[in-house]
């Protein structure tokens, strides 16, 4: 087999897994999309927060510790104590369903039937405000994150893609561990839609709030919900990505790769966010690969928005979004 | 009627002269993807001329007036910061963006206000017959790849010949600097040079990697910044790729570049301007400025690698003053004195050791026609627990930057339409 097919074998592999953590990004977009409509530029810098927590709660570290110290004169940073890594993440779960009931309360309660546009600049302010609260929180140091995942290249691949070739495959055990999460991230959230009570309110209020509504249905309480779900999706994704680069405020920019993968996948669908995180991760790779080298590299960031906006022009609800018919 | 007459004195004071100062305004980043490094460099800065201020009543008698400005390391930014503090008097501006350097150097010029580029910013601003308000001192990016390179060609018996060499930049103004050095030194050896870019902020480079892993250079040179730095040097430990093969520039090489990777970053090298460890100045800071409450952080970057770059740059700025004090005959001097002062710089062991700071940098003098400083850099390398030096100063090799450096300046002079200053005179 010449060489240059079996490297784009291990390109595809690669931008396969890529692929799943851009989609990891893309989900939470989905759900909040899907069930109020609201385009939720906050996404990224949730899992940023959600993140930042977590190694905060897990490295025992005082909350708004430099703005408490400034204030009062004291020098305190940490507990003393540090929390194992499955206790932290279920404290941060918590915290995040807390963010869901304050945004729900403070922001959206009083926005609801707001234009589109209105509610997407809520959520861009949202993101700001974030931001600032995670530094006052936590700081703007990196963190180092640990909860046990592993990373560094996977031997086995490595050892049978050389027999089979004669070139050892790279795959990282990072980007492993991340595809089998999102697996069963996605097979939850789909049953959870499709079988328990919560899901179906979700489901109702996503096809048709004012029906819902009349059903009984309490909208704010769907939200809230949501917004939960989109904080804990915001999670893993932040320990994926976080664990790649330590946690630090460049984590907030990963939002920006879920938007061609939504463009791809359509905004309203969650196996649609992974089949997008897919096309795209792979499609970039092997670009990257195949045409990278002759016009100077870095394709990746601009590729994935070409190909997204060519599927637009052929699907502009994307593969798998719901083509809305509006009589006129 | 007290009270009246200490309105009156308060009306009295505050319609009397304002009370000198200098003036320093410092463009930090303490936000956003790059805040990171930008807060230790801006807490040595600020720190540095806190403790003259404290101990010794600022410099030359006049106290320093440090104005910070938020970038978030973003261009535009930055120019905003530039136009809301030019007004006051800047004496120097230390933008800590090559990005915003370039959109500075024809501003700057154009109030007479100096900016000094330590290590960054435009390379051929080493040319001050061209570059009349620009100071790239104590050395550029141009001689960090000629450092580089010098190094690699130590060590291995003074030839690079059929070796290759992979550049992994930064897909910006900055990672592009060295671009033009290597490929002359790439001639010059017979080393072959690849490149590889990484678009902004640089969090994946996952496809980069594998090409590494594929065409196993001998050497990965590195231009990183912000989360670049972190995500290569863990893919390499992932690759498996031989550490100290892995050189960084100095804006590649500081404490939270390796923090997250720790023990696994062991044997990972990078270049540096100055020197590292403690210093005798760092326990005055703690007793003048940190334990004072005086520090712009917490204290706790104080002798780190960046906070130590910081406040040799204050150090910099502040020994120019001082010169331009002594040149001018007066202690609240201006921007143009300034100007004078850093042209006239000129840095002894003698007076780093009598400023705490023995060794910190190369001995050197700026000069009309040369306002780059010697180009000298230190190799430093991680054990896993933390930087240490590797070498002494190595000097880059003047005669590959010099004539880029000439071609490049005078290009943008024919561009700008500036006719050079003839520094022979002076």
């Amino acid at each position: 087999m010449p060489d240059q097919l079996i490297f784009a074998m291990e390109v595809t592999l690669n931008g396969l897994l890529n692929g799943v953590m851009y989609a990891l990004v893309a989900l939470g977009f989905v759900l909040i999309f899907k069930a109020s409509g609201i385009f939720n530029y906050a996404q990224g810098v949730m899992a940023l927060f959600a993140a930042m927590t977590l190694v905060g709660i897990q490295q025992g570290r005082v909350p708004f510790g430099h703005l408490i110290n400034e204030i009062f004169g004291t020098n305190i940073h940490y507990f003393g104590w540090e929390v194992p890594a499955l206790a932290a993440i279920a404290l941060t779960v918590l915290v995040m369903i807390g963010f869901a009931l304050l945004v729900q309360r403070f922001v959206f309660k009083h926005l609801v039937g707001q234009e589109p546009i209105i509610l997407f600049m809520a959520t861009i302010g949202l993101a700001y405000f974030l931001e600032g609260v995670s530094d006052l929180m936590w700081g703007s140091e990196i963190r180092n994150l640990d909860v046990g995942l592993p990373q560094g290249i996977n031997d086995v691949i490595d050892a049978a893609t050389f027999d089979l070739f004669g070139y050892g495959f790279f795959i990282d055990n990072l980007d492993i561990s991340a595809a089998i999460v999102a697996g069963i991230l996605v097979a939850v959230l789909i049953a959870y839609a499709q079988y328990t009570k919560n899901g179906r309110a979700m489901r109702a209020v996503a096809d048709d709030h004012q029906a819902a509504l009349s059903v009984g249905i309490q909208l704010n309480y769907v939200w809230v919900l949501v917004w939960s779900l989109a904080g804990i999706v915001a999670l893993v994704a932040g320990i994926m990505w976080g664990s790649k680069s330590g946690v630090q405020f460049s984590l907030s920019l990963i939002a920006l790769k879920a938007l061609p993968v939504l463009m791809l996948g359509g905004f309203t669908s969650i196996p649609g966010a992974i089949i997008g995180g897919l096309i795209i991760g792979v499609g970039e790779a092997l670009f990257e690969f195949a045409i990278g080298p002759m016009i100077g590299g870095a394709t990746e960031n601009w590729f994935a928005y070409v190909l997204a906006l060519v599927f637009l022009v052929f699907r502009p609800q994307g593969l798998f979004g719901e083509k809305i018919i509006e009589r006129v | 009627m007290k009270s009246l007459l200490t309105m009156v004195a308060a009306g009295a004071l505050a319609a009397g002269p304002a009370l000198a100062d200098l003036m320093i305004p410092d463009l930090s980043y303490r936000t956003g993807p790059f805040a990171a490094g930008g807060i230790p460099f801006s807490d040595g800065y600020q720190d540095y001329f806190a403790l003259l201020n404290a101990r010794d009543g600022g410099i030359g008698g006049v106290p320093v007036r440090v104005v910070e400005c938020e970038t978030a390391y973003n261009t535009e930014r930055g120019v905003e910061c530039y136009e809301a503090t030019r007004g006051d008097n800047p004496l120097v501006y230390q933008p800590l963006s090559t990005g915003i350097t370039y959109q500075l150097i024809p501003r700057a010029t154009a109030d007479g206000i100096p900016l000094h580029t330590m290590g960054y910013g435009r390379t051929s601003a080493v040319n001050g017959e061209v570059f009349s308000h620009v100071f790239n001192y104590p050395a550029n990016y141009w001689d960090a790849a000629s450092v580089m390179i010098n190094v690699l060609l130590e060590e291995n018996d003074g030839s690079l010949e059929g070796k290759s060499i992979t550049l992994l930049y930064h897909n910006s103004a900055y990672g592009r600097e060295p671009i033009r050095t290597l490929e002359t030194l790439a001639a010059q050896h017979g080393f072959t040079l690849n490149l590889l870019a990484v678009d902004s902020p640089g969090q994946e480079q996952g496809n980069q990697w594998l090409t590494i892993r594929r065409e196993r250079p001998d050497y990965v040179l590195f231009w990183g910044w912000g989360v670049m730095n972190q995500v290569a040097i863990q893919e390499a430990i992932n690759i498996r790729y031989p550490l100290e093969n892995f050189i960084g520039n100095w804006w590649a090489g500081a404490d939270h570049d390796v923090a997250s990777a720790g023990q696994a970053a062991a044997g990972y090298r990078a270049l540096n301007m100055n020197r590292l460890g403690d210093m005798p100045v760092f326990a005055e800071i703690q007793s003048h400025v940190i334990d004072a409450g005086l520090a712009a952080g917490d204290g706790t970057n104080l002798g780190s690698v960046l906070y130590t770059r910081g406040m040799y740059a204050a150090m910099l700025a502040a020994e120019a003053i001082r010169t331009a004090q002594e040149i001018h005959g007066v202690a609240d001097i201006t921007p143009a004195m300034m100007r004078d002062g850093m042209e006239a710089l000129e840095l002894t062991n003698a007076r780093m050791e009598e400023l705490g700071m023995p060794g910190i940098g190369p001995e050197f003098a700026v000069s009309c026609a040369d306002h780059g400083g010697t180009g000298m850099a230190i190799m430093t390398q991680w054990n896993g627990t933390e930087w240490v030096t590797l070498s002494e100063f190595i000097a880059p090799d003047d005669s590959v930057t010099q004539p880029l450096v000439m071609e490049d300046s005078l290009a943008y002079a024919a561009e700008a339409g500036i006719e050079p200053r003839n520094c022979t005179d002076s």
